[in-house]
């Protein structure tokens, strides 16, 4: 069996001259793997993704992206390993209201030549990994030109899934992105996020406080069972 | 680059205050390039206003008011000169040539100025041009003749032969005319930037005509009145005249001669150098010029100060930009250069407006400044010195866009990927 994508044992982590906040002894996602991870607000969601973003650096433990151990890579290298292999989805607001549709999918491009390399080798150019994600999508080409902040909010989130999803990454990371949609549209974005990472060969790690929602993932896991550190508060 | 499309987009995004940050600027600059014009202008034109004068003389007072009276044509002389003073050093064997100047007399508030026809021929301004007729012929035999300035031609409207009457006194609403006696216009000179420009000229026998008949200051009534008919008649040589400019065979007697003049026992009189007496000037009006020019600095610190104030302000509700670009890989000095390019387009794009208000301000304003002061405002390219200014500038902005830069820096790295709303 493959090494998983994302592999976390014994992490500790604390703001400064605050409790502990984080205490998970481990965590696997394996390659390919739609993971649901439940958490409500106050859990240390925030705090963990940006951990695995690299934007902060794990008091104690370690934290393998694609085998790789975050706290042995510098900060810069930590922002260049997260936007090469990471792509992220959140709540709303996702996107650049001042740019198109078709920019704001590419902008990951923009900033690692890794993923622009990929959405070229597939697709041509950027601009059409960009297309045809979207097209992927469900969203109609008249809008590709249109700045971002024209669409309704599932499509907001559409676009910001194609963004999470060019050039390849190999995990996506999705913060409740569904928590501002209706029912319907919810479980429509859902498949066609589900298709696309499929299609993609992406592991999928979704956040949210949702439990209604985890029965369509490959897994699921609360973040309170694994976090002992709130259990501990909690007890 | 991406970054510079970025930043142009998000400013597009706020073009409302993003233009009105670069209008504050622009207009900051143009007024500061427009008091360095003007004042390099000014002091150009004032110090090309007389040359190639090595004394002028006149009756002992300072030497500020003889050269403003004498040469600016402002204010008055506290008293003459007796003619044969005038005559013993306009034939000192070092004197090539000298100019005797009446003065005392004006045509709606233009100074009148009596002179002799050495004036047309040794007068010079600027570097060293002589006086040229636009039109007609200096004065002549007639005493009734008028050699008008361009300025005064141009103003009042007045053509060759044109009939002028001049007023007693310099004020602009004179009580007493001359009105017996008018002149004939008979040439107009070319425009020169002096107050030469803003001047009547007549002969010094003109000038004794018109007063030939007064008496305590006032004119003689009844008999005793003398037409202009018979004015012509009479023997007009003046008694007095109020200044001499006089021009030296070699400029090392200047010394000598102005010691000698100064210690004529004759009556007391006053030679003063031209040139020193215009650094004199100068430095008494360079304090209010240096002033005018910090003070449009400090329009332009204020101008970049509002910049500052607009990128600061605009960085909170950006904070959720900034964490969409730091999800999609910008690293934080990604970020921060972001900040820089603002400000410093912004800075680039107020000064570049501001040149062009200036340029356009100055081919507007060009020729009702140049006849209304007398103050000629080139189209010129910018000069070195203000390539250095606008240099300084942009250099300001880029140092105050460092701080919104770092605040940013310091913003993302605490932030994260997590989106504040």
């Amino acid at each position: 069996m493959s090494a998983p994508i994302l592999a976390i044992d014994n992490l500790g982590f604390a703001w400064p001259r605050q409790a502990e906040l984080l205490d998970i002894p481990t965590f696997r996602l394996e390659r390919g793997e739609s993971l649901f991870l439940k958490g409500p607000s106050g859990s240390g969601k925030t705090t963990l993704l940006g951990l695995i973003g690299g934007v902060q650096k794990a008091g104690r433990g370690s934290i393998r992206l694609l085998d790789r151990d975050l706290g042995s890579l510098s900060a810069g290298a930590r922002d260049r390993f997260r936007v090469d292999h990471t792509g992220y989805i959140f709540q709303q607001f996702n996107l650049l209201p001042f740019l198109s549709v078709r920019e704001n999918v590419g902008l990951p491009c923009h900033f690692s030549p890794l993923r622009a390399e990929r959405a070229r080798k597939r697709h041509g150019s950027t601009d059409a990994a960009a297309a045809s994600l979207l097209e992927h999508l469900g969203l109609p080409p008249e809008l590709f030109e249109r700045r971002a902040d024209a669409l309704s909010i599932g499509q907001q989130q559409r676009v910001a899934a194609a963004r999470a999803l060019i050039g390849q990454p190999e995990l996506v990371i999705a913060d409740e992105p569904t928590s501002a949609l209706d029912a319907d549209s919810r479980e429509v974005f859902l498949q066609l996020l589900f298709s696309e990472c499929r299609a993609a060969g992406a592991s999928l790690l979704f956040v949210s406080h949702d439990q209604s929602l985890a029965p369509l993932f490959d897994r699921s896991l609360s973040l309170a069972e694994l976090n002992r550190a709130t259990r501990a508060v909690e007890c | 680059m991406y970054l510079l499309r970025l930043a142009l987009a998000s400013l597009n995004n706020r073009r409302f205050t993003a233009l009105l940050t670069v209008f504050a600027i622009a207009l900051s600059v143009c007024l500061l390039l427009a008091v360095e014009r003007v004042r390099n202008e000014t002091r150009a034109s004032f110090a090309s206003t007389i040359s190639g004068t090595d004394l002028v003389v006149g009756a002992r007072s300072g030497s500020v008011n003889l050269l403003l009276y004498s040469v600016f044509r402002i204010g008055n002389a506290t008293n003459n000169i007796r003619w044969d003073s005038y005559q013993r050093f306009a034939e000192h064997p070092r004197v090539a040539w000298a100019i005797p100047i009446s003065l005392g007399d004006s045509h709606r508030g233009y100074r009148v100025m009596g002179t002799n026809t050495a004036y047309f021929e040794h007068y010079r301004y600027g570097r060293k041009q002589p006086l040229q007729l636009a039109e007609g012929r200096a004065f002549e035999s007639d005493p009734f003749e008028v050699v008008l300035g361009a300025e005064v031609a141009s103003a009042l409207g007045y053509k060759l032969d044109d009939s002028i009457v001049l007023a007693h006194g310099v004020a602009r609403v004179s009580l007493v005319q001359h009105d017996d006696k008018p002149f004939r216009v008979v040439g107009v000179l070319q425009r020169t930037g002096t107050p030469v420009d803003r001047t009547l000229h007549i002969s010094l026998a003109g000038m004794e005509a018109l007063h030939v008949d007064w008496q305590n200051g006032m004119p003689a009534r009844g008999a005793g009145r003398v037409d202009a008919e018979q004015a012509r008649a009479l023997d007009l040589q003046p008694q007095q005249i109020t200044a001499v400019l006089l021009g030296l065979n070699s400029k090392i007697a200047t010394f000598t001669l102005q010691r000698e003049i100064n210690q004529y026992r004759g009556e007391p009189l006053l030679a003063i150098l031209p040139g020193v007496a215009l650094q004199e000037l100068w430095s008494l009006m360079g304090t209010a010029e240096k002033a005018l020019f910090v003070v449009s600095l400090f329009v332009v610190l204020t101008g970049l100060i509002g910049m500052l104030t607009a990128i600061l302000t605009s960085l909170n509700e950006r904070r959720r930009e900034m964490a969409i670009l730091r999800s999609v890989g910008a690293r934080p000095w990604h970020i921060a250069a972001l900040l820089i390019i603002e400000a410093f387009g912004l800075a680039l794009a107020g000064t570049l407006l501001g040149l062009a208000l200036l340029y356009i301000g100055i081919a507007i304003a060009q020729s009702p400044l140049q006849s209304l002061y007398g103050l000629y405002l080139p189209l010129a390219w910018p000069s070195a010195y203000e390539w250095g200014l606008l240099g300084a500038i942009l250099l300001a902005a880029l140092l105050m866009g460092s701080v919104p830069a770092w605040r940013a820096y310091r913003q993302s790295l605490a932030d994260g990927l997590s989106i504040r709303l």
